[in-house]
């Protein structure tokens, strides 16, 4: 992704490696006043979809948007994690933290695995391989007897956190989600604007120039693509908790076409922008399922709109003409 | 009579052979990719519905003109690819400075458009689409029954993959195209316009799926899903034959067909995934592809 | 049963007497509006439910229906979800229909969950009166048992003792096979292997070679939809019905055939639970239907209409909405409509009423469009359902 389309904005934002800049303190903060009024406001379970897939997208984003990496296959650790989570928390009766971090943990090594293999490719055949693999965890958990192939994992029971507090209730667990997930996003912007991130945007923008400046660059696209599979699955396991199943759906190609969608939507390499997109996204399906099939050909005049028009996305956009990094 | 893996030899030749059809479809499919991708740098999604786009042409030749197979042969081809010029010309030309993501995902949401607007109108269930009254019936082979039609989609698929080899690597033409590709600038001082070459390129790219969708509708149900799973299968034969290697797509797309055959004895669940652990294992081995060249 | 006809009487006429304690109930129709199930399902569900609640008259029954309608994409994820938000926020009281083994189950846990009810009319899967029974599941229509013991048992029995099948590879597929193998071995037939395809599937010419291959003389086809018609077309063309082979199609619909057409499907039998052109009232009934969806109704719509009947049956006789009454007046109640006759609802949920071994008739036969069908035998409910002591079903052999 030499010659990307960065919001020529986003370039002082990376020179801040002390502390977020002000605007976006502000904006982190509104934002997460604004989480926090959210499920008194809609359906407690659609805003927690709404979260697990922002940070999906997120991690997606830290891949593309920061590492210039296309992965086809990502709905591979978003899935995994959530059948392994909603294994462990049905059959081995492990506590909602254990079997996220299970599932976590799970997409992880899958990252580790996948991503080694990966990376020895460049542009689009690195896309390639990430797809083939990811086809070769469809088939896995089609055929595999603890996913449950057509059915998934149904009924998942939500225990008590640590043992100690209830959480069946929606509204409640909807509060332990936002902190798994806010935190999340939290992290990754850490990343992004860090030591590790000022190395990743110059691989990204010139990966032969990083190379003879010493940086072992296979390690750090080995790491960022192992980091984005870990927060995928972070935000996959956390799902098979809200939604007390996991399913093959979840380790689909489309899904993986879909949080493409969301970064794209919301502007790639931007900090708010997948959130932006998991939001718009997750809304439209929501409330416009009752258009059945128009909503997929909505989606796809988004994508189009959205190449021909506005690659930088809602928050590219926006940010281009605040003139500050969003 | 020998027996390999236990399976005799007449039913391994009858799966064969089904290999071989299906490896057809693969064959002018990952072709008009292999097309638009060599000459163009376009990755087309969109190839999936405008195969699916083919067989609905035909189906509407049919149904709301009277018109048949034999015409839907040349006029769907056509009809598609006049689409696919159009789309090109107000899209797909937008993005050729860009990097290839841009133009895979652009085309990706054009399938999703095209695909859901047949949905809404044709439902999923299928239209019929009858076989040809002059392909009806088939020959018995010994080691099985080989449906005429089936036969005559192996002779219309190696008939226009051979002759589109031809065109692009022997002929005039052909090497005008390949020169344009590699120096645009070039070529266009020589007189020749380039753009609009580039464009009816693309038309028979896509007319070379349509043409492999009106060959797919009589036997398998015009659905406005039938272009949408196949879409990656074809990719990955595109990848594994080489991205730019006509001759590549083609051989990859037969040979696959067949070992997707063979799959489908030995182990029938696997047949999906086979091209995919093919895909992998040749991107780790020789990423350029198997007839591809490092570019 | 004048007892309980002179009760429902008085019943009806104290609510009609004082519209004031009119009863409300939400209904929600949840099954595939887009996808491969949409003609045996879809919006003619909702038709079928509306056409239930219009004869019956609640309106002047003080029972105030509202129906709502949603399209959960054959996906347990979205079908569970779109369940879930129903219950929790928008007070529906029972959902109908539900195509599609794996979202039938997903919907059937969420509703035991919330307490509500769910009559199941679309899907196949025994299970959900089986291992996945539940207090508050209602399995209309079909299952995977009642085909097996229909079509399975009648072609063993006409000769057809050697099976292979062809299984669509998932579990419905898998629950259909193992169904139809138990009903053929104990009917004396041998099952000489199967090939489980990917689902959904396109090309089955392979597998039907293999079929072919086995010498068995039927190929029993576990699967459904598109599926199977594309099965079917496909060993038409191969020339495997002419070589001798018969084909058993485990699973069809009236619209399957309808689009196979009699010249590909002729002397295919399948088992059925309605058909349009049984008897008079069936016959108006499927006239009114047509009229409104262009096509004659499935076994499923017909399920939907009869199971929404004999709910608003229960709610009139209950008086009130309060689900588990409600659950248990229709397992004490006859069913008794128009569509499927006289019945009645086990303790296990299941719905008992007679099922039909019907014929495909030859093109010469057929008189029309929808004039598919031909009846080769009726089997009573007692016959084509498993007993409740072999389902496994906890809670009602507990006592």
């Amino acid at each position: 992704m030499s010659d990307t389309q960065t919001p020529k904005a986003a370039l002082p934002a990376m020179t801040h490696t002390v502390g977020m800049p002000r605007h976006q303190k502000i904006i982190f903060i509104l934002l997460l006043a604004v989480l926090i009024a959210l499920p008194f406001m809609v359906y407690p379970v659609f805003a927690m979809k709404v979260l697990c897939f922002a940070l999906f997208a997120c991690a997606f984003n830290l891949l593309l948007g920061f590492g210039g990496l296309l992965s086809f296959g990502h709905a591979a650790y978003f899935g995994m994690a959530s059948y392994v989570c909603a294994h462990a928390a049905k059959v081995w009766g492990l506590t909602p933290e254990l079997a996220i971090l299970l599932g976590t943990a799970t997409a992880a090594v899958l990252g580790l695995v996948i991503g080694s293999l990966a990376i020895r490719r460049q542009g689009i055949y690195f896309a390639m391989v990430t797809l083939a693999f990811a086809q070769m965890v469809y088939f896995f958990a089609l055929q595999a007897q603890f996913t449950g192939g057509e059915d998934g994992i149904q009924s998942v029971p939500r225990r008590d956190l640590f043992g100690m507090f209830p959480m069946r209730d929606d509204l409640t667990f909807y509060f332990v989600v936002l902190a798994i997930t806010f935190g999340g996003i939290l992290f990754i912007y850490r990343i992004t604007h860090s030591p590790f991130g000022q190395v990743l945007k110059s691989i990204r923008e010139n990966e032969p120039r990083a190379i003879s400046l010493g940086y072992h660059v296979n390690r750090y696209k080995l790491m960022v693509f192992v980091l984005s599979a870990t927060f995928a699955g972070l935000a996959g396991a956390t799902k098979a908790q809200v939604f007390h199943l996991a399913s093959l759906t979840d380790v689909h190609w489309t899904m993986s076409g879909e949080v493409v969608l969301m970064t794209l939507l919301g502007g790639m390499g931007t900090v708010l922008g997948p959130i932006v997109g998991a939001v718009v996204v997750v809304t439209m399906q929501n409330y416009l399922a009752y258009l059945g099939a128009w909503v997929t050909v909505i989606q796809g005049c988004i994508f189009v709109v959205g190449v021909l028009l506005f690659r930088e996305g809602i928050i590219g956009v926006l940010s281009r003409i605040l003139k500050r990094p969003l | 009579m020998f027996e390999l893996l236990g399976i005799p030899p007449q039913v391994l030749m009858g799966q064969l052979l089904i290999g071989l059809i299906n490896g057809s479809f693969y064959a002018v499919l990952s072709l008009g990719l292999a097309v638009i991708f060599g000459l163009l740098n376009i990755i087309n999604f969109t190839h999936g519905a405008q195969y699916m786009m083919g067989a609905f042409v035909a189906w509407m030749l049919l149904n709301y003109v009277g018109i048949g197979y034999w015409p839907a042969l040349i006029l769907a081809p056509v009809v598609v690819g006049a689409i696919g010029i159009a789309l090109e010309r107000v899209m797909i030309s937008r993005l050729y400075k860009l990097d290839h993501l841009y133009g895979l995902l652009l085309t990706f949401g054009l399938a999703l458009i095209i695909q859901g607007l047949f949905r809404n109108y044709y439902g999923v269930s299928g239209l019929p689409y009858a076989i040809p009254p002059a392909l009806q019936g088939g020959q018995n082979l010994g080691f099985m029954f080989l449906p005429n039609y089936r036969g005559w989609v192996i002779v219309a698929s190696v008939i226009v993959c051979f002759g589109t080899w031809f065109m692009i690597e022997k002929t005039r033409l052909g090497a005008y195209l390949r020169a344009a590709t590699e120096n645009p600038e070039l070529v266009g001082a020589f007189g020749i316009n380039v753009p609009r070459m580039i464009t009816l390129t693309y038309g028979f790219g896509v007319g070379l799926a349509a043409f492999a969708g009106v060959l797919a509708a009589p036997i398998y149900s015009v659905n406005p899903n039938m272009g949408a799973d196949l879409i990656i299968v074809v990719f990955a034969v595109v990848v594994i034959g080489g991205m730019g290697s006509i001759m590549g797509a083609i051989l990859t797309g037969f040979g696959l067909g067949i070992i997707e055959g063979l799959t489908r004895v030995f182990y029938p669940e696997g047949s999906a995934v086979v091209i995919f652990v093919i895909m992998a294992i040749v991107l780790m081995i020789k990423p350029e592809g198997l007839f591809g060249n490092t570019a | 049963m004048i007892k309980r006809m002179a009760l429902m009487t008085v019943a009806a006429s104290a609510l009609a007497a004082a519209p004031a304690l009119a009863t409300d109930v939400k209904l929600g129709v949840l099954n595939d509006q887009s996808g491969v199930y949409a003609d045996l399902s879809g919006q003619g569900s909702v038709v079928a439910a509306r056409m239930a609640v219009e004869d019956f008259d609640a309106a002047g029954k003080g029972i105030n229906v509202e129906i709502i309608s949603a399209d959960h994409q054959n996906k347990p994820d979205i079908a569970s979800n779109i369940a879930r938000q129903w219950y929790d926020q928008d007070g529906v009281d029972v959902i109908l229909d539900v195509p599609t083994s794996s979202t039938a189950l997903a919907v059937a846990d969420v509703t035991a969950e919330f307490e509500k009810i769910f009559i199941n009319s679309g899907a196949a899967t025994s299970d959900l009166t089986r291992a996945n029974c539940q207090p508050t599941t209602i399995h209309w229509t079909y299952d995977t048992a009642s085909l097996a013991n229909g079509t399975g048992k009648a072609v063993t029995e006409a000769g057809g003792d050697t099976w292979f099948f062809l299984t669509a590879d998932y579990a419905f597929g898998h629950a259909l096979e193992r169904d139809t193998t138990a009903v053929v071995e104990a009917n004396g037939g041998q099952v000489l292997g199967s090939v489980a395809h990917p689902f959904p599937g396109t090309d089955f010419s392979s597998f039907l070679l293999q079929a072919q291959a086995s010498g068995a003389k039927v190929i029993g086809l576990a699967n459904a939809g598109a599926d199977t018609v594309n099965s079917i077309k496909q060993a038409a063309e191969f020339g495997i019905v002419q070589a001798g082979q018969k084909l058993a199609g485990l699973l069809l619909f009236i619209n399957n055939v309808h689009s196979l057409g009699t010249q590909t499907a002729q002397g295919l039998q399948m088992t059925t639970a309605f058909y349009w052109d049984m008897n008079d009232d069936t016959r108006a009934f499927s006239e009114r239907f047509k009229e409104e969806v262009g096509a004659v109704p499935s076994m499923v719509q017909a399920g939907v209409y009869a199971g929404t009947l004999h709910y608003l049956k229960a709610v009139e006789a209950v008086g009130e909405n309060d689900p588990a009454a409600i659950v248990a007046k229709m397992k004490e109640m006859e069913t008794d409509d128009p569509l499927f006759g006289k019945g009645y609802i086990r303790k296990d949920g299941r719905v008992i009423h007679d099922m039909y071994l019907m014929e495909v008739k030859t093109p010469d036969e057929s008189t029309g469009e929808w004039d598919l069908l031909k009846l080769v035998s009726t089997i009573s409910g007692e016959d084509a359902f498993l007993p409740m002591e072999d389902g496994g079903c906890a809670f009602a052999l507990a006592d």
